[in-house]
């Protein structure tokens, strides 16, 4: 039986998901984390990690070189690979929100929205009936209004801090955003034990947290 | 190093061998690994009765490219000097209907109809995917019966064990199982559309997230999630058919039933399996759907079902069920890339040209591949006969050809 393939999200997500994997009985190895390597197989659980950019998850497993992911429900929204959504792992919880200097209003000729997330944001203002002209950014977004490239951000909120040291506000909530599993659509048919394991664990796991 | 400038230089204008996203090409020895391929499949569906057909490669968008099952952004669309819009046909079923409808139909019904060409579906985002790719598949046009259904499945097993492929599972829905379920319990075919939009987009998060904000009781709810865990082997229909009341819902789970005993009787039923949240298309299927799936191969090689409307959209209502394999996905499967012929290269020099195509003509007509050069034209000889099964030499004045 060939390996589980599971590409993990570097940074902010890793850890609470790397804890959920080892709470759910998986041997992790402890150097996954600062480790160089890019792959690391564990042949106990004949399972193969790799850590990859967040935004790069779904890419991965939509094109069956990993099996399996972890990925926020922002890259999903994005992104919209066609991968199997299967569980709502309910680890690192924040929201996309729309953000900008304080009492201020859209330009009404032309609204500029920055954001890392031009698919959900054009989403967004479209579904509100608001004609906007998006702007991609890679990072620092808070930046965009303060130096006066737009009006408003679509980005990220986890605790509102960066936004309140820039001196933003929220202005409305698009949607809440927690990390999920998500299964390439023919290793979940080729590979459905291994997977069906996995997901009953982590089924178990998440609900124990729920309830705690 | 790199300079910026230059680079800009050459982004903005098109170099000689670059190519629109997603189109390929395909060299000798991935040409031949194909064409052998095709050979098998098409000859097994032929041996099932079969005949092959052929459909131009630009239809109208009105007729033809609307009836497809694939969405109108993924098609490659012209116009023609009047000035209708033309599709470059993204799959085979839509022009097949077409043909059976305005021709075929007339004649022996049911009808067996094959084919084996390529489609084209525009790829919007990256690089990865072909644009253009062949298909091979069967229609089987008039028959209602599950025998209709099963058999197409069979064919599908066999060709692709004929192909060289062992390790492939065949996934099983029911359009109207899922239909009747949800017309169930929530009523009205738009939240029944809603929910099946979930199952579509393989988000089951979703699914879960939408049916805890209905207004049902928790019987109904616990229902409708017990439905996703419904696939595996054929004891989920033990499964299913306590999730639905009345003859409907049961009817199609027995047309499951019933084809899988038939698959039994092919004995091929090793390869299915049953997944009945399987929603492969919004509309277009009416029935038993499918999808085909190989080790290694990170989306489907193939899929299928019975689609009972689309004929009617070409005037002509008639029942009918198929499948459609990608040749580029079964390829991908086989891993393994075919020894090219070995092709025998006779050199020569002008003065024994005679005898070296006499020689040539006689290995040809004993089926051997043989390639006839004048040696006067090949700067580097053994560079030129490095990748050539056997060399002989016509050259010099002896009249002894030999071989080295």
């Amino acid at each position: 039986m060939s390996m589980l393939t599971i590409a993990m999200p570097k940074g902010r997500i890793f850890e609470e998901a790397a804890a959920l994997l080892q709470e759910a009985g998986y041997q992790l190895p402890p150097e996954l984390d600062e480790s160089r390597k890019l792959i690391i197989e564990v042949p106990e659980e004949n399972m193969r990690f790799f850590l990859a950019k967040p935004m790069d998850v779904a890419t991965y497993v939509e094109h069956g070189v990993a099996d399996v992911g972890i990925a926020g429900k922002d890259v999903l929204l994005e992104e919209e690979r066609d991968v199997y959504e299967l569980l709502d792992l309910k680890i690192s919880p924040c929201y996309l929100a729309v953000a900008g200097l304080p009492n201020t209003s859209l330009n009404e000729v032309a609204p500029k929205i920055a954001t890392k997330y031009p698919n959900v944001a054009s989403t967004y203002f479209r579904g509100k009936g608001e004609q906007v002209e998006i702007i991609k950014l890679n990072g620092s977004i808070e930046l965009a209004p303060l130096i006066g490239l737009s009006d408003r951000i679509v980005d990220i909120v986890s605790t509102g801090q960066t936004l309140k040291e820039n001196g933003l506000v929220e202005y409305e909530t698009i949607v809440g955003i927690t990390s999920r599993l998500i299964v390439n659509p023919v290793s979940y048919r080729m590979k459905n034990a291994d997977i069906a394991k996995l997901v009953t664990r982590l089924t178990d796991i998440i609900a124990e947290t729920a309830v705690q | 190093m790199i300079n910026n400038d230059r680079l800009g230089d050459k982004m903005s204008k098109l170099l000689m061998f670059e190519k629109p996203v997603g189109m390929r090409d395909t060299l000798p020895h991935i040409y031949e690994t194909r064409r052998k391929l095709k050979e098998a499949a098409e000859q097994e569906m032929r041996s099932w009765g079969y005949r092959f057909i052929e459909t131009p490669a630009l239809e109208y968008h009105e007729t033809v490219g609307d009836a497809s099952a694939i969405l109108d952004r993924q098609l490659f669309k012209l116009l023609d000097q009047q000035g209708n819009t033309l599709v470059l046909r993204p799959d085979m079923t839509a022009p097949i209907a077409r043909v059976a409808a305005s021709k075929l139909l007339k004649e022996r019904i049911p009808l067996r109809l094959a084919y084996s060409a390529s489609v084209y579906r525009a790829q919007q985002r990256e690089g990865g995917r072909a644009a253009e790719f062949e298909q091979i598949g069967v229609e089987l046009i008039g028959d209602n019966t599950m025998s209709a259904d099963a058999e197409v499945i069979a064919l599908l097993v066999s060709v692709m064990r004929k192909s060289g492929l062992e390790n492939f599972r065949i996934s099983l829905g029911h359009i109207r199982f899922i239909d009747e379920l949800f017309r169930q319990i929530l009523g009205t075919e738009e939240r029944s559309e809603q929910l099946r939009r979930f199952l579509y987009e393989k988000n089951y998060v979703g699914y879960r997230e939408h049916i805890t904000g209905l207004p049902l009781s928790s019987i109904d709810k616990q229902r409708l999630l017990q439905f996703l865990n419904l696939s595996g082997g054929i004891d989920c229909l033990d499964e299913a058919i306590k999730l639905v009341e009345g003859s409907a819902g049961s009817a199609a789970l027995n047309e499951l039933k019933t084809v899988y005993d038939r698959l039994k009787e092919y004995n091929v039923d090793q390869y299915v399996t049953f997944d009945l949240p399987l929603v492969s298309h919004m509309s277009y299927y009416t029935g038993l759907v499918f999808e085909v799936y190989a080790d290694g191969v990170g989306a489907p090689v193939g899929n299928g079902g019975r689609y009972d409307n689309l004929l009617g959209k070409f005037g002509q209502p008639a029942g009918a069920t198929g499948f459609g394999l990608r040749v580029d996905f079964l390829l991908e499967a086989l891993e393994q890339l075919e020894e090219e012929e070995g092709i025998h290269c006779i050199l020569f020099s002008n003065e024994r040209r005679v005898e070296a195509i006499e020689e040539a003509q006689k290995r040809r007509a004993d089926g051997e591949y043989v390639l006839l050069q004048d040696v006067a034209g090949v700067k580097d000889v053994d560079t030129f006969t490095q990748t050539s099964k056997n060399v002989t030499f016509f050259v010099g004045k002896s009249s002894n050809g030999g071989n080295v």
